[in-house]
């Protein structure tokens, strides 16, 4: 636990990212899909929200939402607020967008292989983006990229800057796209599975380095991750989301202990166990998760729910919050408080 | 290590080859291309020309010993000397066109791949009209207005090449634009032209420019079936196609008129091809 479970949310005073029934439409030819779903939550300054949830609930398309990069033919539904230090997203020109996307608020991709361009000296990439949004003089820009690396616990930086893509580990690489996000010391930070790609002491290392940064600069971090350890290690609070929807929403350190969502519980007991028997089949969800583009009429996760009722079939259970340390959830017959 | 000579080296040891004679052409000791020697029509390869001592009677004043190392055609012009020329009308028409269609067609396909849509739309309908067109109306139409000669040529191939670029380039973009460093590039701030300047562009050369060699062996193909309809350069400027052409009349008795310009021709295209399909090799894994 990275705080102390008693850290609650609400003691922040003004939420650096406030987001108000955010929904995404996608127009696809095989319908409109919703990959994201009348969501909210706030974000404030110095806080890590971990979001997780399987691959297909709208983690990614929620953080290209936010930074208003959708891919072609989806878009947000008018009645969405995000608020960013203070300032409603949604109004925004295309360049004043230009403007906060990479300054204020930058994104760490999945797959280091891919994010950065082939053909480019990666000191050049991160430079642009140097040279894009801060007054670096033309000469100063090669120092301040070798620094950036530095940061980012590359060793030997200044021999890696001419270096192309390709002729760079893994690691490395994701480290690159990372100082690119990072080089303009961004008050958000939407990192999208950073560590996937990665082998597991690196993961430790970089997501350590994440939290250092933040320490020093006060900048927020939303951690996508299907990784549950890792949620639990380097977040203040978790939201688990299910069928573009947040379906439990609570500080790190509740939602471990004290889970109320049926779905919750299902995902802990997915995680395996090393101290299982061997030749024991893993635990896993049955069924498939929700078509998005024809969502259910009840609750996403009933057919999939061990304690589904017929009111679940019938109707959405709202997010509703309950008395103490925050703890938002979205379910009618929410497990009881000690059964975590 | 013997693919990579019969793949790489010889085909590009031929096309310098070439390109260097056809460059170099005017300093080599040869006889201009259309002086016509009417002593030696249809001479074979190799054939020796003695100049009677300058005292004799029929001495002509400033004549000197020479050979015709690849024969003389039907009008008993020097086949080496009408070849080097003549590569100097195939590889411009060969380089320029295959340009012209990159350039632009590869810029267009650029931009459809990057916004689709009905920018998209616009460009591939446009393409599409350009496919359908007659190529051969087009080329006659031009040398009709404009006079048959060496830039008409190039300007109509190369407007016609325009949509083979065009598609590559297009199909090449569509991969990468989805790519994650386009993404972050956005992510950053960039605005849609410096994407497609800094960071799809450089990605696309590579595949275009390989593509550029096959339809530059094309080209000169063209060019050589174009001659035999006069629409390549107007006589007696030589050129290959022409010259195959030319040789065709006498190819009883004298074959190697229009065999040697077709041998030359069929090297350099098949160059052309084996070294673009090198490269395409090479450059895939980018």
């Amino acid at each position: 636990m990275k705080d102390t479970m008693s850290t609650s949310i609400t003691a922040a005073a003004a939420p650096l990212l406030q987001v108000a029934d955010l929904s995404i439409r996608i127009n696809t030819p095989k319908g409109l899909v919703r990959p994201v779903d009348s969501v909210s939550f706030s974000l404030a300054s110095g806080r890590t929200l971990g979001i997780v949830g399987e691959s297909g609930c709208g983690k990614s398309m929620l953080c290209r939402a936010l930074i208003r990069l959708l891919p072609a033919g989806g878009h947000i539904t008018r009645n969405a607020k995000v608020h960013f230090n203070g300032v409603d997203m949604g109004a925004l020109s295309e360049k004043s967008l230009r403007l906060i996307r990479g300054r204020d608020m930058a994104m760490v991709f999945q797959n280091p292989m891919t994010a950065l361009n082939p053909v480019m000296r990666v000191g050049k990439q991160i430079g642009e983006n140097l040279r894009l949004h801060t007054a670096t003089a033309r000469k100063a820009v090669r120092d301040a990229t070798v620094n950036c690396l530095h940061q980012v616990g590359m060793v030997h930086p200044d021999r890696y800057v001419d270096c192309y893509p390709h002729q760079l580990s893994g690691g490395m690489r994701q480290r690159v796209a990372i100082a690119m996000a990072l080089c303009c010391r961004p008050q958000l930070l939407i990192a999208d599975e950073p560590t996937t790609a990665l082998d597991v002491t690196v993961q430790a290392e970089i997501l350590r380095r994440f939290n250092r940064l933040q320490g020093e600069s006060g900048m927020a971090i939303i951690l996508i991750t299907h990784n549950l350890a890792i949620a639990a290690n380097h977040t203040d609070e978790v939201a688990v989301m299910y069928g573009g929807k947040i379906v439990e929403h609570a500080p790190t350190g509740v939602l471990f202990s004290r889970m109320r969502h049926p779905y919750t519980r299902s995902l802990m007991d997915a995680v395996p166990r090393l101290d299982a028997v061997a030749g024991e089949p893993f635990l896993t969800i049955e069924g498939q998760p929700p078509d998005l583009s024809n969502p259910p009429a009840g609750c996403c996760f009933a057919d999939r729910c061990r304690y589904a009722r017929p009111l679940c079939r019938r109707a959405a259970p709202p997010l509703t919050c309950s008395n103490n340390d925050y703890h938002r959830f979205a379910c009618f017959f929410p497990l009881e408080e000690g059964e975590g | 290590m013997i693919s990579r000579l019969l793949t790489f080296w010889m085909p590009l040891t031929w096309l310098l080859f070439v390109t260097i004679c056809a460059i170099t052409a005017g300093w080599l000791p040869l006889p201009a291309p259309d002086i016509m020697d009417y002593d030696h029509q249809n001479a074979s390869p190799g054939t020796m020309v003695i100049m009677p001592k300058e005292t004799t009677a029929e001495a002509v004043p400033g004549a000197r010993n020479q050979v015709y190392w690849l024969g003389t055609d039907s009008m008993g012009r020097d086949m080496l000397s009408r070849i080097i020329i003549g590569a100097r009308v195939s590889l411009t028409v060969g380089g320029t066109a295959p340009l012209i269609g990159l350039v632009i067609g590869g810029l267009l396909g650029l931009v459809a791949g990057y916004f689709r849509g009905f920018t998209e739309s616009i460009i591939i309908g446009c393409m599409d009209v350009i496919l359908a067109f007659p190529g051969l109306v087009l080329l006659l139409a031009m040398g009709f207005y404009f006079g048959t000669n060496l830039w008409t040529l190039i300007l109509s191939l190369g407007f016609l090449s325009i949509p083979a670029f065009c598609r590559v380039s297009r199909a090449v973009t569509l991969q990468l634009a989805n790519r994650e460093f386009v993404l972050a590039a956005k992510m950053i701030g960039c605005t849609n032209c410096s994407i497609m300047v800094r960071e799809i562009l450089p990605n696309i050369a590579i595949p275009l420019c390989v593509y550029g060699l096959i339809i530059m062996a094309l080209m000169i193909v063209v060019e050589g079936v174009l001659s035999f309809l006069g629409l390549s350069v107007p006589p007696p400027t030589p050129s290959w196609g022409g010259m195959i052409a030319a040789g065709r009349e006498v190819l009883g008795e004298a074959p190697h008129v229009c065999l040697i310009p077709a041998a030359v021709l069929f090297l350099t295209v098949l160059s052309l091809n084996i070294l673009g399909d090198t490269l395409r090799g090479w450059a895939r894994p980018l």
